[in-house]
């Protein structure tokens, strides 16, 4: 299955995309997130006092080596663990357990094995009781956004690693959830899937102005996606660094992968290892502009 | 399929030695009947009984009238078993109630309680169908539970992001993604049963299939036993066979990932 050429981006889409700092709403505000695991003397930190905050449109990944509780993170925005301390704010009204506003990918989509894809991704428009006819065109208008128009009546086993990926993606974005969490969706998929799986993410992110969290282990993935990366390093799993980056802007507009070869690129690429390494690098560093927080302060 | 009869031939071949061996030891080595009757004179036993009967009922009827009390009390097991099962797995509460007693009754020897349910419910039907009844339950309920505690968390947490109630996620989730291993309980629970339904007959019937067995025993007709014994044998397998084919119709996608 070859992707399907960008299509520009629709005409209402403000020219300047708002950078995070000039939103006056936050979408998703975490605020002193901690979570232990254990009791007494075995007390661990999974995270410690996470605070970060996502805004409308924003394609934040949260990037950090295994183990450092970015899934843990995930899991809370998604309402499926309380944290121990501290508190999620959706649209400013603070969140308690799981609901449709916010949609899930997972590594391993938890797809149902016993309907076919079209099933599959009309299962939520069901569960919220829509009317039929407006099933049965959203199905064809999602199905189609991923590429699977012609796949609708096949049985989940049929189906490869990537277009599994891609009926979980459609079955989530069909509710029109206020934000899309991605716990690694493509750490499973092959190379050549996994990019062609991030060029579609990234077009459906742009087309659709979706708000996008995305959880990644892997750095380049991070910087071809993100207009935003959250660094975490771990025991206790804390954000390290956060940054804004264009790279996944300037491949839409350019229609073409120059960014990814630019020397850009591969400062920031070494400086986010560097940070979780633990390496200082003060050159590295400078590649990734002004701390916001410090910007933030001016 | 050609694959599936290719691998059948090895079960009839070494069901072909052992009937041969058993001519042969029938045969040559001058055995009293009622110790190895001869592979002949039980099919000959089995051609009387089915034109003649067997003490007021034929061959059939004897058969029907095990599997009546069989199905009977499958179908009770199977409606009480699994949703009970289905629910305690996704209610810890529920299980903690339920597990001790199955724990506590499955290991008894079904003989056991049998006199107790006899004279709680007579020496008709209603006492050998709660007997069988009992020995289906717990596999079902077992596997039932197994089937939901070894779900991903996944599968139902996704659901619920999709806007489903928690009905939908027990009838349209929870249920087939347990079906595969309700149905490993199933097939345990036939095999159960079937070994309970000698004992069931045991006592006060004057018809079915292990009343034959048993009471042919009492008069030491050796060829009525192997002839219900290999009765009892085939129909379990046809049964099994049976059941094997509606896993594979309803639980479609079992080990194709």
């Amino acid at each position: 299955m070859t992707p399907e050429p960008l299509s520009p981006p629709p005409p209402d889409r403000p020219e300047d995309f708002p950078g995070p700092y000039e939103v006056p709403e936050d979408l998703i505000g975490a605020q002193n997130l901690s979570l232990y695991y254990g009791r007494g003397e075995k007390r661990r930190a999974a995270i410690l006092n996470v605070n970060f905050s996502v805004f409308p449109g924003e394609f934040v990944c949260v990037m950090g080596p295994s183990g450092c509780g970015k899934s843990t993170i995930l899991n809370i925005l998604a309402g499926f663990v309380a944290p121990s301390e501290g508190r999620v704010l959706l649209s400013q009204k603070e969140i308690s357990g799981v609901d449709w506003h916010r949609g899930v990918v997972f590594q391993k989509p938890p797809l149902f094995e016993w309907f076919s894809v079209w099933e599959n991704v009309a299962f939520g428009p069901k569960a919220r009781h829509r009317p039929k006819e407006e099933i049965r065109r959203s199905v064809a208008v999602f199905l189609e956004r991923v590429g699977l128009s012609a796949w609708a009546d096949k049985k989940v086993y049929e189906l490869s690693g990537g277009m599994k990926q891609r009926v979980a993606i459609a079955r989530s974005l069909i509710n029109d959830p206020m934000i899309l969490l991605m716990d690694e969706p493509f750490g499973a998929l092959d190379a050549l899937t996994r990019e062609k799986m991030q060029d579609l993410v990234r077009k459906i992110w742009w087309n659709s102005r979706k708000t996008i969290f995305f959880i990644t282990h892997d750095v380049d993935e991070a910087l071809k996606l993100a207009t935003r990366v959250l660094v975490m390093t771990e025991s206790p799993g804390t954000i390290a660094r956060e940054f804004s980056l264009g790279f996944s802007r300037a491949f839409i507009e350019d229609s073409d992968d120059r960014a990814w070869f630019s020397e850009e690129f591969y400062r920031a690429r070494k400086a986010i290892l560097d940070l979780i390494a633990g390496r200082a690098d003060r050159d590295a560093e400078a590649a990734l502009g002004p701390r916001l927080s410090e910007k933030e302060r001016e | 399929m050609r694959r599936f009869f290719a691998n059948k031939i090895y079960g009839v071949l070494a069901a072909g030695i052992i009937l041969l061996a058993w001519y042969l030891v029938a045969r040559f080595a001058d055995l009293p009947r009622i110790i190895l009757p001869s592979p002949g004179g039980v099919l000959q036993k089995f051609w009387l009984i089915w034109e003649d009967g067997y003490k007021g009922h034929s061959l059939v009827a004897h058969l029907a009238d095990s599997l009546r009390r069989l199905f009977i009390a499958y179908g009770l097991a199977m409606v009480t078993a699994v949703p009970l099962g289905l629910l305690s797995g996704c209610l810890p509460k529920l299980r903690s109630a339920l597990d001790p007693l199955v724990s506590f009754y499955r290991p008894l020897p079904p003989l056991a309680y049998y006199t107790v349910l006899v004279l709680w419910m007579g020496i008709d039907d209603g006492s050998k169908i709660a007997l069988l009844f009992l020995a289906g339950f717990s596999p079902m309920y077992i596997s039932s539970v197994a089937g939901v505690a070894r779900m991903r968390p996944d599968y139902v947490n996704g659901a619920k992001t999709l806007g489903a109630s928690s009905q939908r996620v027990f009838f349209l989730v929870i249920f087939p993604v347990a079906l595969p291993d309700v149905f490993v309980g199933l097939r345990t629970s036939l095999g159960f049963m079937y070994s309970t339904l000698v004992a069931a007959e045991m006592v006060a019937a004057i018809s079915g299939i292990g009343w034959m067995v048993l009471d042919a025993s009492k008069y030491l007709q050796s060829d009525v036993i192997f002839m219900g014994i290999i009765v009892m044998g085939l129909t379990g397998i046809v049964l099994d066979g049976a059941l094997n084919l509606l896993e594979r119709k309803i639980v479609f996608w079992k080990g194709r990932e």
